[in-house]
C-alpha cells in the first residue's frame, strides 16, 4: 500500500500533465505553460494534504494554472496581442472535457517527438513534458547534470518556438512515419533504462517509458505500433529481476528463474501482443513483431518448451521489416534451437560481414561448445572479447572462457 | 506566420548552362507553383566564381581576398528562397518540392524579425 503523500504526489503529476497540455495551447508558449503548472502542482501539495484533495483536482489545477500563467503573461506583457490572450485565458469553464484535453495531450506528444528535435532532446521534452518529471529527476535518470538539461531544454523549447515546431496531431498521410518516431523516442529510453554494461540499470527510466507508452495506448487505441511497443516494454520488464545474478553479472535467458517473471506483466503484455497482431494483420511492423517473439519467450513454461518454429517464423517476418544484423543473428540462434547446435552454426556461417560484432562470435561459441569443439570455441570466445564488447557481456565472455580453458 | 529562409545545398552547377535547363526549369516551376509563399530568393552561380573577403585585424584592417567559396564541399550553397510558412511542418512540405532537395538537401532557418 502506497503511502497518501506518494499517491497524492502521482494524482498531481498526472493532472498536471493533462492541464499542461491545454495551457500551452491557450498561452501558446512551452515555458509559461510549464512554469504555470509547476506553480499550481506545488501549491497543489501544499493546499491538498491540508484542506483535502478537491472534487476535481483537474479543475483546480486548470485554474490555479491559468491565474498564473496569466501572472506571467501580464508580467513579461509589453506586448499588446499577449494582453489579449491573458484576457482570453480568464475566460470558459476549468473544467475542460476530457476530449479537448485528449486531443490536447497527442498534439504535446507530436511536438515532443518532432523529427526536427533530435533523439536527445526529444527524450528530454518526453520525461519533463510528458512525464511531467522535475529536471531534476530527468537529469538523474539521463545521467547528465541538471544544468546540461535545463540548457537542452530552454534550447529545445526555443527551438520550437522560434522554428514554428507545430502544435498539432499530423495529418493521416504522416501519421504512420511520425508514429514510428514517437514509439522510436519512448523504446529509446527504456532500452536505456535496462542497458547494462558500464551503464547502472535504471528500472525508473523503464518505468517512465512504460507509463509514456500506456499514455499513447491509451490516446490512440487503434495503432497496433503502439500496442506492440507497450507489450514489447512490458514483456521485457516482467524479466527485469532475473536477468542479472545477486552480482549484476548477465544470466542469459536459458539459465533465468522463471518463477521469479512477473505474471501479470506477462499476462498483460500477451494480451496485448494478441490484439496488436489482430489488428495488424499481415503488416505487422517491428514492435508487434518484436513483442509477439517476446511474448513466445515469456509465455514457455520452460526454456526447453520454447516454440522455436514460432519464433522463426516471426523473425522471418521481422526480417522483411528491420533487416538488421542483430535480427538476423537471432534467427540464426533459433535455428539452432530447433534444428540443433550444427544447423544453427550453419546458418550463422552464412551470414556475412558480422566479423566485427562480438554477439555473432559469442553465438557461434556457444554452439562449438555444444558440438564438443572446445578449442574452437575458446578461439571464437576470444574473438569476440577482442570486438571490445560491453562491459557485462565482456565479464560473461571471460567467465566462459575461463571455462573452457580451465 | 513565419518566414523561413530555404537555404539549397545542391551540387555545383552553372544555372545558366544548357546542361542545367532541366534543373532550372524545375525551379521555374517550383517558383511559380509557390509563388504565394515566396518571399524572395536567389540562385548563385557556381563556386569557381567565388571570392571570400576577410578583414584582418577587425574593422579598418587589411582586406584579405581569396579564390574559393567559404567551404569546400560536396554540396555547396548554391541559392536561397525566402519564405512564409505557418509552421515548420508547411515549411518542410514546400522545401521538399524544391529541386535541390531531391538531390542534395535544404536548410530552414527561422527568419529574425527585429523590432
Amino acid at each position: 500500500m502506497p503511502d497518501a503523500s506518494a499517491v497524492l504526489a502521482e494524482l498531481v503529476r498526472d493532472e498536471g500533465r493533462r492541464v499542461l497540455a491545454t495551457l500551452i495551447r491557450t498561452t501558446g508558449s512551452m515555458t509559461i505553460a510549464e512554469d504555470a503548472v509547476q506553480e499550481a502542482a506545488i501549491s497543489a501539495l501544499e493546499h491538498w494534504p491540508r484542506d483535502g484533495i478537491p472534487d476535481n483536482p483537474r479543475a483546480w489545477l486548470t485554474t490555479v494554472a491559468r491565474r498564473k500563467a496569466v501572472d506571467a503573461i501580464r508580467r513579461e506583457a509589453a506586448r499588446g496581442d499577449k494582453e489579449v490572450r491573458a484576457m482570453d485565458l480568464t475566460g470558459g469553464p476549468a473544467d475542460v472535457p476530457d476530449s479537448v484535453v485528449r486531443d490536447d495531450e497527442l498534439r504535446l506528444v507530436f511536438t515532443c517527438c518532432h523529427p526536427a528535435l533530435s533523439l536527445a532532446t526529444q527524450t528530454t521534452l518526453s520525461l519533463t513534458t510528458l512525464c511531467g518529471l522535475t529536471v531534476a529527476d530527468a537529469a538523474r535518470l539521463m545521467l547528465t547534470s541538471e544544468t546540461a538539461m535545463a540548457r537542452r531544454l530552454t534550447r529545445a523549447k526555443h527551438k520550437i518556438a522560434v522554428a514554428g515546431i507545430p502544435y498539432r496531431i499530423p495529418p493521416d498521410p504522416d501519421l504512420p512515419e511520425r508514429l514510428g518516431a514517437v514509439a522510436t523516442t519512448v523504446y529509446l529510453l527504456f532500452t536505456a533504462g535496462v542497458a547494462g554494461g558500464d551503464a547502472p540499470v535504471r528500472p525508473q527510466l523503464c518505468d517512465e517509458a512504460i507509463r509514456l507508452g500506456r499514455l499513447l495506448v491509451d490516446l490512440m487505441p487503434d495503432e497496433s505500433s503502439l500496442q506492440g511497443l507497450l507489450a514489447l516494454m512490458l514483456l521485457t520488464d516482467a524479466r527485469r529481476e532475473t536477468r542479472a545474478d545477486a552480482e549484476g553479472e548477465l544470466v542469459l535467458i536459458v539459465d533465468q528463474d522463471r518463477s521469479r517473471w512477473d505474471p501479470a506483466l506477462i499476462a498483460e503484455g500477451a494480451a496485448l501482443v494478441d490484439g496488436a497482431l489482430r489488428r495488424s494483420r499481415h503488416r505487422a511492423g517491428r514492435f508487434e513483431l518484436e513483442a509477439a517473439i517476446a511474448a513466445c519467450h515469456a509465455t514457455a513454461k520452460t526454456y526447453a518448451e520454447t516454440d522455436w518454429t514460432d519464433i522463426i517464423a516471426l523473425y522471418d517476418r521481422l526480417l522483411e521489416v528491420t533487416p538488421t544484423d542483430v535480427v538476423r543473428l537471432n534467427r540464426a540462434v533459433a535455428i539452432g534451437e530447433r534444428d540443433g547446435a550444427r544447423a544453427g552454426l550453419d546458418e550463422l556461417d552464412r551470414l556475412s560481414g558480422l566479423d566485427r560484432f562480438h554477439l555473432w562470435h559469442a553465438c557461434r561459441a556457444e554452439l562449438l561448445v555444444r558440438l564438443g569443439h572446445d578449442r574452437e570455441a575458446a578461439s571464437a570466445y576470444a574473438r569476440a572479447k577482442a570486438c571490445d564488447p560491453p562491459a557485462a557481456e565482456r565479464r560473461f565472455i571471460e567467465r566462459r572462457l575461463g571455462e573452457l580453458t580451465a | 506566420m513565419t518566414q523561413y529562409a530555404a537555404i539549397i545545398y545542391s551540387h555545383d552547377g552553372d544555372w545558366t548552362s544548357p546542361e542545367e535547363a532541366e534543373t532550372t526549369k524545375a525551379y521555374a516551376e517550383f517558383s511559380e507553383n509557390q509563388a504565394a509563399v515566396i518571399r524572395g530568393g536567389a540562385a548563385l552561380h557556381p563556386t569557381s566564381t567565388a571570392t571570400v573577403v576577410r578583414v584582418e585585424g577587425g574593422r579598418g584592417g587589411d582586406v584579405l581576398t581569396t579564390d574559393g567559396p567559404f567551404v569546400e564541399a560536396r554540396e555547396i550553397l548554391s541559392g536561397f528562397y525566402l519564405i512564409e510558412a505557418d509552421d515548420l511542418d508547411s515549411a518542410v512540405a514546400i522545401a521538399a518540392q524544391i529541386p535541390g532537395a531531391w538531390d542534395g538537401a535544404v536548410e530552414l532557418r527561422p527568419v529574425v524579425q527585429f523590432g
